[in-house]
């Protein structure tokens, strides 16, 4: 069905499969950040958005990064989504130093690696809901009837399938995060990244969306979610707190820290 | 991203659209319909005056009096000066004086009332040899011209125009019948075949006598000087030839020099320029207002696709976000804003092509549209889609993934 093997749709459900750390470099995580800082400068006023933020994370992990409003969560997914550059640190995304790339290698780091599912859903209103999910493979340069194959499979697998041809309008919020889960999974990319993406679901649309994630967690995709509500970032592997642009617990880098406080 | 796909989003976004792109290629329509009429209008009228002058005869030198070159030497006896003679006129008819020159006609012209059984007309009545039928390039419609033993006769005969004729005696064919020119009557002897107007004015209406009967009777106070003097080259490469010949055998027989000469020579071609070079003014300026009004619907272009960047900066970031390059965001935005301008020109040529079918017969004047016009028009559309683009596209090219999306 799918032309390009380098797009060999989604991968059996065995998590086994997933993780292949080369030969090469076994222990090199997916993605990994060292003493990262971001600074926004608006005239003379300068906001450190994030100061000194390491993190790494290996293939097939599911972790939740929580903090309050300001914190620096969004920040730090588009950094690590390749969609802004860190000021400071280096962000090295499978095992390539991402600070070095050019704009058009970073766009195709994103087509090809990257999955994001954002807060407002982000789908364009005027377009099905197949034509909004096949668009990141226009810019992978696929045909078109093997985008819409592929399209139609992914909404198929995130339970849309007799919901192709609706615009974003005629769906409800749940359906219109469950259709930019499929966008974000049509590539088949390594990273999964989340931004609230239950911010604006009620706790029905909550429950299946953290479901759908919690399958692909299973199938070994490696996830990262922001999130600030406890029981969402409880879905996750482990966890990690952003207070004023640093975590705040290192002991939570590496184990889930739970309710207790 | 393919460049039919870049078409195919570009078409979306456009159809989307619809209303706001129909505006704007309403601009750029408006343009191009606008410069292709005016341009085709001053076209027609250069082409209208050019086969008119053309009718006047074929390879034609005109000799008019006195040294102004301006048309109204060939509308014949407008001039006050009396420096050409029937002696010119037969000088220039001799083979050995002016090889080139094939036959040669001179010519006077009056306007006078004409009658005929109580039918009053007022025409110009022609006083000329029997040669200005070969020379004016003219045939007979019924009838026959007056020959070279009734010209030295002075016959009071007389060859009329299609329109005087029918003026004077309906639908009825005159030959053979009387009229009255100043009091003298005139036997009609041939009805020319119509060739309709020229630049010197309605060529059938008119009335020819022989040039010693016009000088006799109709205009006495002329003497031997005529109004011009038609002279046909032998050829189309004889012109040139012919023109040196005439213009020296003048010079020297008035006996004066060629920056002090008492009469005008000009060329058929030369007329034709002088007509047109006035239509032609007429036509750039006209052809600018128009250009400008097409100026106009180029930035519109612009500011509509300034505008649609800045309504879909989200669509820009998402699309960035989903891995667009900005080489990809800016051929979209320029593949759409030369759509518009492709659209807006064909559109505006099939108006423009509309408004030359329509307007000859409302307006009475010729429109030409040529492929050439057409095709410079789709042309121009497109670079002015292309050009307005440039900015606007730049902008959305330029833009960060974040802020794009941070925007609301
Ligand atoms: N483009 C920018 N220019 C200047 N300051 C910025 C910019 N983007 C973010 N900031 C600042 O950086 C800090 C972190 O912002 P960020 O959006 O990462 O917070 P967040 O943790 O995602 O908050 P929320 O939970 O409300 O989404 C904030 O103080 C914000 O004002
Ligand atoms: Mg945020």
């Amino acid at each position: 069905m799918s032309p390009d093997p380098a797009y060999a749709l989604f991968p059996d459900p065995e998590p086994a499969t997933r993780p292949v750390p080369g030969p090469d470099l076994p222990t090199e995580p997916i993605l990994r950040l060292t003493d990262v800082g971001k600074t926004y400068r608006s005239g003379a006023l300068a906001v450190e958005a994030l100061r000194g933020v390491t993190l790494s994370v290996d293939e097939g992990d599911f972790v939740a990064i929580m903090g309050p409003s300001g914190s620096g969560k969004s920040t730090l997914m588009h950094i690590l989504g390749c969609l802004d550059v860190p000021s400071t640190g280096t962000y090295r995304l499978g095992g390539e130093d991402v600070s070095t790339m050019k704009e058009s290698q970073l766009a195709d780091v994103r087509n090809r690696r990257i999955g994001f599912v954002f807060q407002q859903f982000n789908l364009l209103p005027t377009m099905s809901a197949w034509r909004n999910v096949e668009l990141p493979l226009v810019y992978a340069g696929l045909s078109r009837p093997a985008r819409k194959a592929r399209a139609v499979e992914a909404l198929a697998r995130v339970g849309l399938a007799d919901r192709i041809d609706h615009r974003p309008g005629e769906l409800s919020g749940g359906q219109q995060q469950r259709v930019s889960v499929a966008r974000a999974l049509v590539t088949d990319p390594q990273l999964i990244l989340a931004d609230e993406p239950t911010g604006n679901l009620d706790s029905v649309s909550t429950e299946d969306v953290l479901a759908l994630f919690d399958e692909l967690h299973e199938q070994g995709r490696t996830i990262v979610l922001i999130t600030h509500e406890q029981d969402v970032a409880d879905r996750a592997r482990r966890s990690v707190q952003i207070r004023d642009g640093q975590f705040i617990d290192a002991a939570a880098t590496h184990t889930r820290v739970g309710a207790a406080t | 991203m393919s460049w039919l796909e870049t078409l195919h989003t570009a078409f979306d976004a456009i159809r989307t659209r619809r209303m706001r792109s129909a505006l704007t290629m309403l601009g750029i329509l408006i343009g191009i319909a606008a410069v292709m009429l005016t341009v085709g209008l001053g076209q027609g009228a250069q082409k209208q005056v050019a086969s008119q002058i053309d009718k006047l005869g074929s390879n034609l030198l005109i000799v008019t009096p006195g040294s102004t070159t301006s048309l109204t030497g060939v509308r014949g006896g407008r001039g006050s000066a009396t420096t050409l003679t029937t002696a010119d006129a037969a000088m220039l008819a001799d083979r050995s004086v002016a090889p080139d020159v094939k036959a040669v006609a001179a010519t006077s012209s009056t306007q006078t009332s004409l009658t005929a059984n109580a039918t009053n007309w007022t025409t110009s009545v022609v006083g000329t040899t029997p040669s200005w039928l070969q020379v004016r390039a003219r045939t007979m419609g019924s009838g026959r011209f007056f020959t070279a033993a009734e010209l030295a006769a002075a016959q009071p005969e007389v060859v009329l125009g299609e329109t005087t004729a029918q003026e004077l005696f309906g639908a009825r064919d005159p030959v053979g019948e009387q009229v009255t020119i100043g009091s003298q009557p005139f036997t009609i002897i041939g009805v020319l075949a119509t060739v309709g107007s020229t630049v010197g004015g309605d060529q059938d209406d008119q009335a020819v006598v022989p040039a010693t009967t016009y000088a006799n009777v109709v205009s006495p106070t002329a003497g031997t000087s005529v109004a011009s003097i038609y002279l046909e080259a032998a050829g189309q490469d004889a012109l040139s030839a012919a023109y040196q010949e005439a213009n020296n055998a003048l010079l020297t027989s008035h006996g004066v020099a060629e920056t002090a000469s008492d009469f005008t020579l000009s060329s058929q071609e030369s007329i034709v320029q002088t007509a047109t070079s006035t239509s032609r003014t007429l036509t750039v300026l006209l052809g600018g207002i128009a250009a400008i009004s097409l100026l106009v619907g180029g930035i519109g272009v612009m500011n509509i696709m300034l505008v649609s960047v800045t309504e879909r900066i989200r669509e820009i970031g998402l699309r960035k976000a989903l891995g667009a390059t900005p080489r990809v965001i800016l051929r979209q935005f320029l593949t759409e804003a030369s759509m518009l301008g492709f659209a807006g020109g064909v559109l505006g040529l099939l108006l423009g092509m509309l408004g030359a079918a329509v307007l000859p017969s409302l307006i009475g004047q010729p429109v030409t549209v040529s492929a050439v016009a057409a095709v410079a028009a789709i042309a121009i559309s497109v670079v002015i889609g292309v050009v307005a683009g440039v900015y606007p596209a730049g902008r959305a090219a330029r833009l960060s993934p974040i802020d794009a999306l941070r925007s609301e």
